[in-house]
């Protein structure tokens, strides 16, 4: 079997591209990703400057964006529901996991006991 | 060729009509859908659906898949003759051919005489997602990906293939972090551009740690006298052992703080790493130890249930 080294790209919210790169990753249109920006489920990676294009991070929405409308013949307005409720399930259970990582105990922090090495 | 029932995978009779089947195919994303299922198992029954409804909400497709027979789940059938003409340029058989990789490419050969337009196609995009510890994410490296992709034989048989990939992960990646390697998915065809892969990196569970953000909370096991007496403990971080100064009087549930021990960042900043007291009790002593035990609680004046009035 070979084996191939090969450049990754992560996607993640520093590293940024454009919006034809969103296009073409995801298989939307230019005015279906502008839909998306303007239903508020991606945001340009400088509010100020929309020519500045967007975090890679995106790439994953968009094309989930994509499978959605394609699996569920989705609109404009289901789309954007339906990103956003995701989003907000995803923060919960990271919220949820968070809470259960410290045994759910609600109990005061001892303070910094900073060990030695 | 191992024969797969598409109508039972929908659940709808053969003589369904098209509208039927997509209903069908629609109820069974929403049960099934990776991006809203949290069955471990939704992406691999969402693959099954989604492969049954691309061949039957094609008439072509459907045409030549029921063209095939009806046969058990997984029994060997033949394909139909004119097929072979599609793919073979030897004579060479189907029996190692999946038949959802047969139905991916059928269309784009100019089956039976019936040639299309070559039309460029994207090669499929693949997701996949690639164990990582906890160590390695903390402190980066190279880890080995194994991804099963499509490829084209010499026939245009479409097969999937495994190939693996060395990719780097910087120190901070998180659990989930995904990456895209471009043009590594699916070929294209026809001169469309290959597709790409994405992986997802999957955390899996630490035997000592759990994860909480950049936090680390593990539990710290205290002997009764260790919590009454105070102590100091050795613990295991990431970084290394370090000393942790115990006062006297901690109780089970307890969370230690120690800053700067957790999970590191990609800006370089780590969590911190809260131990969280244990108190563990012998299953088994000794008759010394019995008779200690006995001494304490005729001594002891502590209540461990005054609050129950």
């Amino acid at each position: 079997m070979s084996m191939q080294v090969t450049h990754a790209v992560w996607l993640n919210d520093t590293a940024v591209c454009s919006i034809e790169h969103l296009v073409e990753v995801s298989g939307l249109s230019l005015d279906d990703i502008s839909n998306l920006v303007e239903d508020g489920v991606i945001a340009p990676a400088d509010a100020t400057n929309p020519g500045a294009g967007f975090h890679s991070v995106y790439v994953l929405t968009v094309r989930q964006a994509r499978r959605l409308r394609d699996d569920f013949e989705l609109d404009r307005n289901g789309i954007a529901l339906a990103l956003t409720l995701l989003r907000r399930i995803e923060s919960l259970e990271q919220a949820l996991h968070m809470a259960q990582s410290g045994h759910g105990f609600v109990l005061p922090v001892a303070g910094d006991l900073v060990g030695k090495d | 060729m191992k024969y797969k029932d598409y109508y039972q995978t929908m659940g709808v009779p053969r003589t369904a009509s098209a509208d039927e089947i997509k209903q069908a195919y629609r109820k069974l994303a929403r049960k099934f859908h990776p991006d809203v299922s949290k069955d471990a198992s939704a992406k691999e029954k969402f693959q099954a659906i989604g492969e049954a409804y691309a061949v039957l909400k094609d008439p072509e497709k459907r045409l030549a898949y029921d063209a095939l027979g009806k046969a058990p789940e997984g029994a060997d059938v033949a394909p139909p003759p004119g097929w072979q003409n599609n793919f073979s340029t030897a004579g060479a058989g189907f029996d190692d051919v999946d038949l959802a990789d047969l139905f991916a490419a059928f269309g784009r050969g100019g089956r039976g005489g019936q040639a299309r337009r070559p039309v460029p196609v994207r090669g499929q995009d693949v997701d996949i997602s690639a164990p990582v510890t906890l160590e390695q994410i903390h402190s980066g490296g190279e880890i080995e990906v194994r991804a099963n992709l499509p490829e084209s034989d010499a026939r245009g048989v479409p097969h999937l293939v495994s190939r693996t990939f060395r990719i780097t992960i910087p120190a901070g990646a998180a659990n989930g972090q995904r990456l895209r390697l471009a043009g590594k998915g699916g070929p294209g065809h026809h001169g469309g551009q290959p597709g790409d892969l994405y992986v997802a990196l999957a955390l899996t569970p630490h035997p000592l740690y759990r994860l909480s953000g950049r936090d680390l909370y593990m539990d710290l096991p205290l002997a009764p006298w260790e919590a009454v007496l105070g102590a100091v403990v050795r613990i295991p971080t990431l970084d290394g052992h370090v000393e942790l100064t115990v006062k006297a009087g901690s109780t089970a549930g307890l969370q230690l703080r120690l800053a700067k021990r957790g999970l590191r960042g990609p800006d370089g900043v780590a969590g911190a790493l809260y131990a969280v007291i244990v108190i563990k009790v012998p299953s088994q002593i000794s008759d010394a130890e019995r008779a200690l035990y006995q001494q304490l609680a005729e001594a002891s004046k502590f209540q461990a249930r005054a609050n129950f009035g």
